[in-house]
Order: C-alpha cells, then structure tokens, then sequence
C-alpha cells in the first residue's frame, strides 16, 4: 500500500477502497464487517480483494441480520477497536435503527461521556440503478436528525478516499452515505491530498447569482446544471454540504449572503428532509439576505418506482435543477 | 450624407451633459447657427447650436438622459449631399445591456394589497434610504434586491445644487489653470475723466433703453487693444500659442444666487457700441434665464472681468483656459490724482492684467495695458 504520490484517476468505488484499505493497514484495531464484504467482496465491490489482502479476522462476513453486526460493531468500538460496520443500503439499515439510535447514539451520553462509541458505519444510498423502493431511498436525512451521530456523505473522489479516516479519528459513531450512482464515477485523486475534514461544508463550484446546496450524488446534477446555467449567462455557486449531522451552518450562511438566492437539491423526500433543515436555518440566521424564497429540488415523495421513466421522473435531475433557478431569478419569481 | 450630431465640448471643464430638450424633430430642417437642442450643463441650460445645412434624421438621446461630451446626440441628414427623406421613426435609445436572466414576468398584485419586499431588498432599501413607499411604487411586482439598488442608483446624485456643481466647474478650471498656466500680473491706473465724461454727454442724448455702460467702453478698448497688440488674443494649447482671428471678449457675468459665466461678445472690435451694448443687454438676460449658445460658451478669446462700482479696487484676475489673457477692471473711484503739476480728484480705474507667460511677457503686457489706457483717453473713437 502506498500513498498516491501525483495525481490518480480512478473510481469512486476504488477510492472507496483505498480509503479502507489505507484504514486497516495503518491501525490494528480496524476491522471491517458486514454482509458479503469479503468473499464476494461487497454488493457494490468496494471491498474487493480486502479479504486476500487482511484475512478473515479483519475482513468479516456477517449473517443477514443488521442488528446482530451493528450491535458486534458497537461492542467492538466501546471495548477499544475501532470497527467498520457495511450496510448494504441505509433501507437495511432499518434493522438496525434500534442499535444505532438506541446504543451507539446514546451511551457516551448516558455515561457521562466515559463510554465513547468510536464507531464508523458506511452504507450504500440512493436511487437511479432502477433497484426499486427497497434498495434506493435516501433516508440519510433521518439519521441526520439524531443527535449523538456525525453523518457524513462524500460527493467526490477525495472525499471518498478521505472521509473514512476522519470517520476513523472521530470519537463518536460516524455514519459514513456513499450513493449508488457515485461507485462507478471517474475522476481524479488530488495530488498531494493525505486527509480530508468532517467538519465543513465546500464551494465546488463559484457563483454570484444563487447558490446550489446539495450533496452526495446531487453534487454531479448540480454540477451539471451550473454549467448549463453559466452558458446562459447565470453563475450559480454550488455548495457540497458533505457533512448533514452536523451542519456548517456558517459556509452556509456565507453562500447565501454572497447571492441572496438559495436552491436546495437533496434527493430524499421533501418533508422532514436535510433541505428542509437547511431552508429553516437560512430563514432563522439570514432571512434578511434573501432576495427570493428558498426553492427545493428533491424527490417526489413517492416509494422510488422501478420503472426508468418513472425513476427518473422522481429524481432530482439537471434540467428541474435549471428550470428551478431560472423561475427563481425571473422577475419575481418563484413565489 | 449622413451626420452624426455630437455632444460638443462646452469648456474646458465640461464632461458630460444631460439632454434637457429637442428643438427639433425628426424632418425638420435646421440651419447652420441654430439651437437643436438644450442641454443642462454644471453652467446651466445651454442651446446646442448646429453647424450644418441639414434635415433632422433620427435623435439617439432621449431627455433626461445624461450623455458624455462627444456622444452622438442625433443624426443628421446633410442637404449638400442630396439626402433622401427623413428617417420616419426615431431610433429608441439603446438600453444598457440587461442582464440576460431578467424576463419581465407580469405579476398580479400581492393579495391582501401588502407590498411584496424580499427581505434582503427591504434591508437594502432601509441602509439606502429608498424608501418602500417608492419601491411599492415602482411597480406590481415583488421588489428584489437588485430593484432597490437600481432605485438608489437612479436617485443616487440627489440632484447635485446646480450651485454646488457651478462652484465645481470654476474650481476645476481655475485649478487647472492655476496649474498649468504661468500666469504673470501687472496693474495700472488710469484716469477716466475724459471717458465718463464723453458717456455722460453720449447717454444723454439717447433714450434710456440705449445708454451705454461704463464697463462696455472697457470691454471695447480691451478688444481693440487686443486686436493691435498680438499675444494676448487666441489660446495656448499644448504650450503652442495659436492666436485667434476674430476678437471675442468674455465678459464674466454673475450669475444670481452666486456662481459666474464668461459668455462671449463676437468680435467686438468690430462692432460699434451701440451694438455692442444690444448684444451684451441679450447675453446678460439670457445668462440669467439659464439660455446661452454653446457658440458663446466657447468663442470667447480673451476675457474682461469687472467688480463694479461696488467691488474692490484692484483685482488679480485667474486665465480661463486656454485663453492666455484676462484683464481685470476694479472700482472706478474719486482718487487724488496728479494733473500737470496740481494733485486734482479724478475718477481713476484701476487695470490689472494676467497673462500667460509661456506667450508674452511683462513688456508687451506693459505695452497692451498702456493701448487699454489710451484708447480709453479717446472714447469717441472707441
């Protein structure tokens, strides 16, 4: 294992896997579990050749039962080692809701702050593989409600090289969303980059005239939908919140008093989501540097349907990111 | 042929003008000498003069639109060409290119009939000190940002005291000259006996509305001196001197409320008295209605400037650039004054000149002061 030295490119998904690859050959007391993580090396292949590479002690496959291996992982984390726990999909992860809100939430709380719970669980995320509703909700966003986790969500190759090991150094459990869509991105490893922070929120993109807060897979349609907006003469500032559990509240505030005009693109449901969080916070510490409503682009709250069209009809895409700023910024629009 | 009708300089310290007025129309004619429009000045409301034989094709500025020296006003369709008809319609002005995202949407009022105000636009509004009830004003829709600062920007010079920006003007000029021309000063007295004298005798023989002013057999003297004398009369440009052909002596007159102008009396060593005084009675009336020709504005070659028989006895007056010389005339008064051997009370004017060095020096100013004086002691020629 050696550290990238100039600029690399690869896959999300490899970068994924460097991460914990870097993970478990720097700390003894990192071990990774979870369903198929080893033999067949994960779902979505993230943990491919690990097993060869660090054997079955450090490299676990668990039975098919979240709250069993969550609960092992929580154990693990408060006895000292410092445990990656593998959701396939956070819908799976409903299994382990009592674990992870419950135990790993709560204890260093509970305690008094003598019992930290120093675990990192990672989960796949999100819709636009056609998996249909039980593989591709975003539910992140109900994890982001609970105090006692940090909920992080890598939008790029860095961040998904990076992440984990801030994951790793935090006291306290990490709930680490990588999207479905992102795996098979390509892009570059920024050269001479050795960590990444879990605390702040990042400009990926500048602009004067609204700014674009998303993360995780809607960073890329936010992306995408800047560039089309700049040929029309719009500068949109896209803002990857990266860490939802908890906010940068000031780059937050920041990006809206620079443009005065805030679209949220979050790919879970409306109500109750990580947008909705945001608008209200925007509405509580800068309501008078709004120049136009907050406008929302998320997914239509409906059980993520199977069928192409219709997958796509529910999801946040570029054009009803473009369509939204360009009512916002008309004359009174959006309102 | 086609024309382009610029924004002519109005004086050395002019940059911009607002358009006030069109005297003319589009098809109609204008001659060479006549006003086609009005413009407003820091020196105020001037008539821009044509200087062509032309049709009006289309006016490009609209009033009320403030526009830099040199812009094109109008355009015109030169008869000695053969031009063809009159363009029908003026051409809109072109609007500042908007930004490219504004599609204006029309908007049904707010419900309830409370003004709609983002809340970034009303805190704008309020450090701006626009106020709401103007942007309800500006229109149906909901009031952004970008709304209020435009309001400010439009409101923005809160109608700069035309006063205020007369005072500038001079400023700026006399700074400039005071920078940039080497003035030198000499004086002189003179007895003016023989000249009020010779007046007295004049305007007693001519109904009132005829008499002649003092300051005019001056202003007279000044340009015939200055037509005998060479040095005095044109301007110095780029330190070259570039005497002028005809005299045209600016009279500094004062504007009321405070502030002065320096209008110019066309070759006034041409012109006998009588027609003189006609001219500057105009000048002076028109100066105070705010209605002078840019010709005026900008003929003059050389400039008198008197304080009257209230100001001080002597004055050291500043060039108006470019001209390269100023005479100063100061209170005429009862002096003890000494003639042939006797010390006698005479009215005595006493003469100041600044010119500019880089042109003449204080022997030919010595030599133009002592014409003045001469000329002055045998007005019946003047």
């Amino acid at each position: 294992m050696s550290e990238p030295a100039a600029a690399v490119r690869l896959t999300y998904r490899e970068a994924a896997r460097q991460g914990l690859r870097a993970a478990l050959a720097s700390d003894p007391r990192v071990f990774l579990m979870g369903e198929d993580v080893g033999r067949y090396g994960g779902c979505y292949a993230v943990t491919k050749g690990l097993l060869q590479e660090f054997g079955p002690e450090r490299v676990r496959d668990t039975p098919l039962s979240e709250s069993a291996f969550v609960g092992a992982g929580i154990g693990a984390a408060i006895a000292g080692m410092r445990p990656i726990v593998e959701i396939m999909t956070v819908n799976f992860s409903l299994l382990a809701l009592d674990q992870i809100l419950n135990n790993a939430a709560t204890l260093c709380h509970m305690s008094g702050g003598q019992v930290n719970v120093p675990l990192v669980i990672r989960m796949a995320t999100g819709a636009g593989r056609q998996l249909a509703a039980q593989h591709s909700h975003s539910l992140e966003g109900w994890y982001a409600h609970i105090p006692g986790l940090r909920v992080v969500a890598p939008g790029t190759i860095d961040d998904a090289r990076f992440m984990l090991g801030a994951a790793l150094a935090c006291p306290d459990p990490v709930l680490l969303f990588e999207h479905i869509v992102l795996y098979n991105m390509e892009g570059e490893l920024t050269a001479g980059l050795a960590s990444a922070d879990i605390d702040h929120a990042a400009i990926r993109r500048a602009g004067r005239d609204v700014v674009l807060m998303t993360y995780g897979g809607s960073l890329h349609k936010c992306l995408a939908a800047a560039a089309a907006l700049a040929s029309e003469g719009i500068e949109a500032e896209v803002l990857d919140l990266r860490t939802l559990r908890p906010l940068d509240d000031a780059a937050i505030m920041d990006s809206v008093r620079r443009t005065h005009r805030v679209v949220i693109v979050d790919e879970g449901w409306r109500s109750g989501s990580v947008a909705a969080e945001v608008t209200t916070r925007i509405v509580e510490q800068a309501f008078y540097d709004l120049d136009a409503p907050v406008a929302r682009v998320c997914t239509a709250e409906v059980p993520i349907p199977y069928p192409k069209h219709l997958e796509d009809a529910a999801l946040p895409s570029p054009e009803r990111i473009r369509e939204t700023v360009q009512r916002l910024l008309a004359r009174g629009g959006a309102s | 042929m086609q024309v382009d009708f610029h924004l002519p300089s109005l004086g050395a310290d002019m940059e911009s003008a607002t358009l006030v007025q069109w005297l003319k129309k589009p098809g109609e004619a204008v001659h060479r000498g006549e006003a086609i429009a009005v413009v407003e000045t820091a020196k105020g409301l001037i008539d821009i003069e044509c200087f062509d034989e032309a049709v009006v094709g289309s006016l490009i500025v609209q009033p009320g639109t403030k526009v830099p020296v040199g812009a094109v006003l109008a355009q015109l369709l030169s008869e000695t060409a053969g031009a063809p008809p009159p363009a029908k319609a003026a051409v809109p002005t072109p609007a500042a290119a908007a930004p490219a995202r504004l599609s204006p949407a029309p908007l049904a009022a707010a419900p309830g009939g409370r003004a709609r105000i983002s809340p970034a636009a009303r805190r704008r509004a309020h450090e701006l000190g626009v106020s709401v009830e103007a942007l309800e004003r500006a229109g149906a829709g909901i009031v952004h940002l970008e709304d209020v600062e435009h309001l400010a920007a439009q409101a923005k010079p809160p109608a700069p005291d035309a006063r205020d920006a007369m005072r500038i003007a001079i400023g700026n000029a006399m700074a400039r000259s005071k920078r940039e021309i080497p003035h030198y000063y000499l004086a002189d007295t003179v007895d003016f006996s023989t000249a009020r004298d010779w007046l007295a005798s004049y305007n007693a023989k001519v109904p009132v509305g005829e008499r002649i002013l003092e300051g005019l057999l001056i202003v007279k003297a000044v340009a015939l001196a200055a037509a005998r004398c060479s040095g005095f009369n044109g301007y110095c440009r780029d330190g070259r001197f570039e005497p002028a052909s005809a005299v045209n002596v600016g009279t500094a007159i004062a504007v009321r409320g405070g502030g002065l102008v320096a209008p110019a009396l066309l070759g006034a060593d041409r012109k006998d008295l009588p027609a003189l005084m006609r001219e500057f009675s105009d000048l002076v009336t028109r100066v105070r209605s705010g209605h002078m020709r840019s010709g005026e504005f900008t003929a003059a070659t050389i400039t008198v400037t008197a304080l009257g028989e209230e100001g001080a006895e002597l004055l050291w007056p500043i060039i108006n650039p470019p001209q390269v010389a100023i005479v100063g005339s100061g209170r005429i008064a009862l002096q003890p004054w000494v003639h042939e051997g006797a010390v006698v009370a005479r009215p005595v004017l006493s003469l100041s000149l600044a010119a500019d060095h880089r042109v003449t020096d204080g022997r030919a100013g010595s030599r133009f002061l002592r014409t003045i004086a001469e000329l002055l002691a045998t007005p019946a020629k003047l």
